[in-house]
């Protein structure tokens, strides 16, 4: 039997490479490394749910690690890699600010995270209480991502990486949500996804270019 | 055996042996790059054939110019007695603290950059002034990482780390990892490798460290030259005593002191091969890049501090 005290220092692991995949996605400069780290953070994102299921002996988890495993580490970086060929948009990612400073604005958010959650994690017993502060450190990331962004493509990344640090939270918090909203949420983003890659069509076709700017001009 | 013939023997032994790491690497590059390459008492050879040589000096060159090879050696022999290598406990071990440490390099950068600048050539100074902004970003990032180390042993004494590092039962610790990978990237760029900078180098617009010393010749360049290789095995001896140090000696017996040593040399072999592996591997990064490679390695070292007191703190 595995003791308490490793699978907690497993739980911390997964979290701290969970936090250095949301940094490599924002440090990223071309489209392809961008989705190559997305999706090892889908994968780590299974992993983390697999160890949860397993500490909290709680089966009906290793559904929803199968399920972000399929979905987020496989099938939503191909679709995205497959819209990223397809509309010919495989070149630098145009960050607004330059990336590192970005970088350094998200290790400033982690600390902004971890001041805002300490209150919660005294309130917690659980044994991945310390894992709050980098679920939402990874959120904000995420929209971290999202702002600084200038292409389409890279701010819906940014969007799902705040997704998966959303359900990573979850997890890592509450020991999961009901299943039935973890499946929901999971096609929900997967359409999505789906619909996102229209909305590129439409915006390349309407404006020649994924570059958001343009939508603001009208 | 009383401790300071331990401490001199120790410290003698890396800086007798800096010459043939040196040679070894070399060795191992020439063998993936399917060349034979020189043997491996070959940087003896070139150390005595300098050491006989006489000096030339460019015109002008001030005392500054003959006196910087000697601080710069001076200095990382110093380094050398300071770091434990075989033994945990040296008599001067209470002076190897990180930060005297940094700050010895920091004193040999310093005066190599002098040596440059004070002939006064383009490429002297051109070299000086991309090594000060270089070292300007490794410095705070090496002394980041190697506090994430320190904050887990509650010290910044080396001895102390090292023995922290051994006994401590820490199981598995990011932050140790983040602070690993943060003084890998630095100890790549501090002693001048591929892809940082290429020390074979001839191209003079690609030079750093290279450009400082171009003027240098006879012993004085021989200084440099050897300072330099002891610069790389000081690197590796103090990231495989720190964060792989099974095996060092902690009693002063001669057969622990004997295994020491076999495992040490083992364990340097091994990271000379993935350097020269990583060597081969890859090319030189363009000179604008290096910022954000050091830039990585600094936020590496923070990402390393953020998990150590997030996810290790008190909990």
């Amino acid at each position: 039997m595995i003791s308490h005290e490793f699978l907690k220092q497993l739980t911390s692991l997964a979290a701290a490479l969970f936090l250095l995949t949301a940094f490599a996605i924002l440090a990223q400069r071309h489209m392809r490394a961008l989705l190559g780290w997305f999706a090892i953070q889908g994968i780590l994102l299974a992993a983390t749910s697999a160890l949860v299921a397993f500490a909290a002996a709680s089966p009906e988890l290793y559904i929803s690690a199968l399920l972000a495993l399929l979905l987020k580490g496989f099938l939503m970086p191909w679709l995205l890699w497959r819209i990223v060929v397809h509309l010919g948009v495989n070149r630098e990612v145009e960050p607004l600010i330059n990336i590192f400073p970005t970088l350094l604005i998200a290790a400033v958010l982690v600390l902004f995270a971890y001041y805002i959650s300490l209150p919660i994690q005294k309130t917690s017993a659980l044994m991945t209480r310390n894992t709050i502060a980098i679920g939402l450190a990874c959120v904000l990331i995420g929209m971290l991502i999202m702002i600084t962004r200038r292409k389409a493509v890279t701010q819906v990344v940014g969007y799902l990486a705040m997704e998966n640090a959303l359900f990573f939270t979850a997890t890592a918090a509450t020991h999961g949500m009901p299943l039935v909203v973890e499946i929901g949420i999971a096609f929900d983003v997967l359409i999505a996804a789906l619909i996102f890659g229209l909305f590129f069509f439409q915006i390349r076709k309407t404006f020649d270019s994924l570059d958001l700017s343009h939508l603001e001009r009208k | 055996m009383t401790p300071w013939l331990l401490n001199i023997v120790q410290a003698l032994l890396l800086i007798s042996l800096a010459p043939l790491s040196a040679a070894v690497l070399k060795k191992m590059k020439a063998r993936l790059q399917n060349r034979r390459g020189p043997g491996l008492l070959q940087s003896y050879r070139d150390l005595g054939k300098l050491f006989g040589k006489e000096p030339i000096l460019p015109e002008g060159a001030s005392w500054i110019f003959r006196l910087a090879p000697y601080i710069i050696f001076a200095a990382t022999a110093l380094a050398c007695a300071i770091v434990p290598v075989l033994l945990v406990q040296t008599p001067l071990s209470a002076a190897a603290d990180v930060i005297t440490l940094v700050g010895l390099f920091a004193l040999a950068r310093f005066f190599t950059a002098l040596g440059a600048m004070d002939i006064g050539t383009a490429f002297g100074g051109m070299g000086a002034s991309r090594e000060m902004t270089f070292s300007a970003l490794a410095e705070p990032a090496m002394l980041m990482g190697v506090f994430v180390v320190s904050m887990a042993a509650e010290s910044t004494n080396l001895s102390t780390m090292i023995h922290t590092m051994l006994n401590g039962h820490f199981g598995l610790r990011p932050s140790l990892a983040f602070a690993l990978a943060a003084l890998l990237l630095v100890a790549i760029a501090e002693t001048g490798r591929i892809p940082v900078d290429n020390p074979s180098t001839h191209l003079e617009l690609t030079m750093v460290h290279e450009a400082m010393i171009l003027e240098y010749s006879g012993r004085y360049l021989a200084l440099i030259e050897w300072a330099n290789q002891m610069k790389l095995l000081l690197f590796m001896t103090l990231l495989l005593n720190l964060f792989c140090p099974w095996g060092i000696a902690e009693e002063k017996t001669a057969p622990a002191l004997l295994f020491a040593a076999e495992l040490l040399a083992f364990k340097s072999v091994f990271l000379l091969g993935l350097l020269a592996l990583l060597e081969t591997w890859m090319a030189k990064m363009r000179i604008f890049r290096l910022p954000e490679y050091l830039g990585t390695a600094f936020l590496i070292a923070i990402l390393g501090m953020l998990t150590h007191y997030i996810l290790e703190g008190t909990a």
